[in-house]
């Protein structure tokens, strides 16, 4: 259950955390909290697995390269040929969807061809293609994002 | 730019920053800068750009947001600006991306929505066809279904300084 500070914690703060030496104590007084009602909020949320971290979001391309990439897996090999690919350090998202083309995952590269040596040694472990789709411009990068709490 | 320093502190910024009282110094004493410097340059990559955002990164499924659509179109390359800012001014969109096309993949145009399910999804989708115009063009619906790994960008050099990176 969700208290009202966990909300705020939540939807206020995607965007600007204080960059400044006592962070948390910044968020308390701007809430009419204590320091230490934030940390145990923060430290609760992240617990529970509703945040998967406080940090920066770094768009694509500005440090390393990075590409989507789709696979057409069968049913039945879908979940170890998954694992394999989550595997990777390099790879972090890695979801099902709905299609022919079952399997999406982003790559994380320091360098092109970084990037190629994943994707070849992806292709050789799972035996199924790999089609490869970098960004070529993004028009809106994971700004935050408005969540309805209401029911939460 | 980035210099050497900047992308050493975004390594262990990025794995997120501690809880605790002064957690620029903690991230400091771990790549060995004091915490105004750390301050100091997380504020400019910032002002930058080289970051989009600094806070809180929430996961949507857990907060109940469990439908997921990617939507791809195949748009004329000389309308994708024009079309790809439009359809980021809609708050429900949380991606919008240009990717190239492949020889079975005829798509160049991305967007995601987060939903709380697949029927809101579906009419928001609805509003951003008609107030972009974007009904002409063939696309494709991908709802996301198991989610086997998430986590956030990890930019990491080939021989990578962190254990779990």
């Amino acid at each position: 259950m969700l208290s009202p500070l966990h909300k705020q914690l939540l939807n206020d703060y995607q965007h600007d955390f204080p960059l400044s030496p006592r962070p948390y104590q910044d968020i308390a007084d701007a809430l009419g909290v204590t320091e230490d009602e934030v940390l145990s909020a923060f430290t609760e949320l992240n617990d529970n697995n509703f945040i998967s971290r406080i940090g920066p979001v770094i768009p694509p391309n500005h440090i390393g390269v990075s590409a989507l990439v789709a696979m057409a897996v069968p049913e039945q090999h879908l979940q170890a040929v998954a694992d394999k690919i989550s595997a990777y350090p390099e790879v972090n998202h890695n979801y099902e969807r709905e299609h022919r083309l079952n399997l999406w995952f982003v790559v994380i590269a320091s360098d092109a061809e970084h990037l190629r040596t994943v994707i070849g040694s992806i292709e050789r472990e799972t035996s199924y293609p790999a089609m490869l789709l970098p960004m070529l411009d993004d028009f809106f990068i994971d700004l935050g994002f408005k969540l309805d709490l209401n029911n939460a | 730019m980035l210099d050497v320093k900047d992308r050493q502190l975004l390594e262990y910024v990025q794995l997120g920053l501690p809880i605790c009282p002064r957690p620029y110094a903690e991230i400091g004493r771990l790549c060995d800068m004091p915490e105004t410097e750390v301050i100091e340059r997380l504020t400019r990559l910032k002002q930058q750009g080289l970051i989009k955002r600094m806070g809180v990164i929430v996961k949507h499924r857990q907060l109940g947001y469990r439908a997921n659509a990617m939507i791809v179109w195949n748009v004329p390359d000389n309308l994708i600006k024009q079309l790809g800012g439009h359809i980021s001014r809609f708050s429900f969109v949380t991606l919008c991306y240009q990717r190239p096309r492949q020889p079975e993949w005829p798509y160049n145009l991305y967007c995601m929505i987060h939903g709380k399910d697949r029927v809101t999804v579906l009419n928001q989708l609805e509003q951003l066809v008609d107030a972009c115009g974007l009904s002409g063009f063939d696309k494709e619906i991908l709802f996301s279904n198991r989610c086997f790994k998430q986590r956030g960008a990890i930019y990491q050099n080939p021989t990578p300084a962190l254990a779990d990176g």
